[in-house]
């Protein structure tokens, strides 16, 4: 067997067995889920099913409660968001986390600058490396210089995307990565999560709007109140029984 | 599916749209400023090589405490506390170093400056109070404890080396306070353009939830600010006991107004995220030239506040306009 099919057949993230409570809430129970490398996976849910924390979870900022997550069937213990990218996992926040009055190229690096070895910023370095990957996600922005404030939208969900696909050599998730993008926007922004596929990163996505899920997705996960309703091939289902199990007129 | 939103619209803009006037104001106006007393006071000696050299050696002690004021205002925060601090450290240098010597004096002023950076530092950054009260409280706070030091006497300082060092002497031609402020400016616009540290001071500033997110230590960065400006303003106590050869609780008094509005005009934001060493020091030049001019003129000291006033209101006004944009 080629090597490539082995590690394909090894979860980039394994959860299992997760539960987690604020205080007497229980936001997520016995949730269990793999992702494969290359592989995209849907996160859908009612707000409030648990979706964001689910992603918190596995990103380091909310350790659960009990269960375990494994990366590379590794069993790793992640107690803050540096420990889960030093693991090759990235996140693009809702909110994208961007630094708007700086250049493109400074947010792609932001908190984790190369200096030279006079231990000066590495401009040159940010920039190029900066461009190759713009161009490479097509991700049309004017330039690596450019002010995250002059840019659109959609611009600036490409260069949240761009910057963890940089740095993530494992796992990428997003939260509603389209949320507050237009019709053609979000077309240019599907386009490049779906060119992740060919990086061989995993990547674990929440939206709202199935048409989304169902262009995109490889599997499609629901959850309910906390509770994982059932993970469903996105090719072996459709609309109607997916939206049966988000609003619970079908168990199972 | 979403709703399309108008926010997402395309605004990448032509140039006319991205030209920054605020990146430029401090020159023009720099430049104006200097045309219009050459013209105006063409009789009244301000273009004599030495009314301009005394002009670059009174506006020292500000430009230094400029330099600390930028890290800080490019953080988000803001120290009014730098006045104080400057008579603080003046007095304790001038104590210290007629009672145990210069080296102990020294330190004694630039430990004083650091310390009181330190505490203002540590309370915003890990008890989490804002900038502004916490300085505010400090500021009053050793405003008194410069009055109560030394009974509102002054202090004389007559270590020559000392003196010398900090104030009258010169280097090659060039005089000490000259040098101090191209070291300060240079090794500044090194550490805040092309250090790590000064990427992640304005990060910090700019947003400091996608700073804490990509893994830089907030609260660090806000306590380093505000140590650096206490430093460098008790750099600055240093470098005024030095010139005047004494050390009083009047010193640096009526330099936070000065020192706030030439960071302003040189194009550092008030909320964070932006600044500029090289513009502080052209903008402290030109507060510095304005003060010069003004008394040339003749004007009372009260018509002078209400000039500067003036003059920092619409340089306010334009940094704010250029963050609404
Ligand atoms: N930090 C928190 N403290 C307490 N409760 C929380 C916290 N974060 C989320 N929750 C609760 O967990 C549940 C799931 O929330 P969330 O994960 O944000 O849902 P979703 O993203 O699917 O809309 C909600 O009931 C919410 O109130
Ligand atoms: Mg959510």
């Amino acid at each position: 067997m080629p090597a490539n099919a082995i590690s394909t057949n090894v979860p980039v993230l394994q959860l299992t067995d997760i539960r987690k409570t604020f205080g007497g809430i229980t936001a997520i129970e016995k949730f269990s889920l793999d992702v494969h490398p290359g592989e995209i996976v849907a996160l859908v849910g009612d707000n409030g099913a648990g979706k964001s924390t689910l992603i918190k979870i596995v990103s380091g900022v909310h350790p659960p409660t009990s269960g375990s997550i494994a990366i590379d069937n590794e069993i790793v213990a992640m107690s803050n968001a540096t420990m889960a990218r030093a693991r090759g996992i990235e996140v693009v926040y809702q909110d994208l986390a961007l630094a708007d009055q700086q250049s493109v190229y400074m947010n792609m690096f932001l908190g984790r600058e190369p200096v030279n070895r006079f231990g000066l910023l590495d401009r040159r370095r940010m920039i190029a490396e900066t461009e190759q990957l713009v161009k490479e996600l097509d991700v049309r922005i004017p330039s690596a210089h450019a002010t995250i404030r002059d840019l659109s939208g959609g611009q600036r969900q490409g260069v949240a995307i761009a910057r963890a696909t940089h740095w993530a050599s494992k796992l990428i998730l997003l939260d509603e990565p389209t949320a507050a993008l237009g019709v053609a926007e979000t077309a240019k922004v599907e386009e490049i999560v779906l060119s992740l596929k060919s990086r061989n990163i995993g990547v674990l996505i929440i939206s709202h709007s199935l048409d989304q899920v169902f262009r995109l997705s490889d599997r499609i996960c629901v959850l309910r109140r906390g509770r994982q309703i059932g993970v469903r091939k996105t090719a072996e289902t459709d609309k109607n029984q997916i939206v049966a199990m988000i609003t619970g007129l079908q168990e199972h | 599916m979403p709703i399309a939103n108008a926010g997402a619209a395309d605004r990448t803009g032509g140039f006319a749209s991205r030209f920054n006037l605020q990146q430029y104001v401090v020159y023009l106006g720099f430049l104006a400023i200097f045309l219009f007393f050459a013209v105006v006071l063409r009789d009244s000696g301000f273009l004599t090589v030495r009314n301009l050299s005394n002009i670059v050696l009174q506006t020292a002690p500000a430009t230094i405490m400029a330099i600390g004021l930028v890290f800080v205002m490019a953080a988000g925060e803001i120290d009014l506390s730098i006045g104080s601090i400057v008579a603080v450290a003046a007095l304790a240098a001038a104590v210290t170093i007629n009672a145990y010597g210069l080296a102990p004096g020294v330190l004694a002023g630039l430990g004083a400056g650091l310390l009181i950076g330190f505490v203002n530092g540590a309370l915003v950054a890990y008890v989490k109070l804002p900038s502004f009260l916490v300085t505010l409280a400090t500021m009053g706070l050793f405003a008194g404890v410069s009055r109560s030091m030394t009974n509102l006497r002054s202090i004389p300082v007559t270590d020559s080396t000392f003196t010398g060092f900090f104030g009258s002497g010169s280097l090659l031609g060039v005089p000490s306070l000259i040098w101090w402020t191209v070291i300060a400016v240079a090794v500044g616009h090194l550490v805040f353009r092309e250090s790590r540290f000064g990427a992640h001071v304005l990060a910090t500033g700019d947003n400091a939830r996608a700073a804490a997110v990509s893994g830089i230590s907030v609260p660090r960065i806000r306590l380093a600010v505000l140590t650096i400006s206490g430093g460098l303003a008790g750099l600055a106590g240093l470098l005024y006991a030095g010139r005047l050869q004494a050390a009083k609780y009047t010193l640096g008094e009526t330099d936070l107004m000065t020192v706030i509005a030439a960071v302003i005009v040189g194009g550092t934001l008030l909320n964070g995220g932006k600044g500029s060493i090289v513009g502080a020091l052209v903008g402290s030049l030109m507060m510095g030239m304005l003060n010069n001019g003004l008394i040339l003129m003749g004007l009372s000291v009260s018509d002078q506040m209400i000039v500067r006033g003036l003059i920092i209101l619409a340089a306010v006004a334009v940094s704010l306009r250029e963050k609404n944009r």
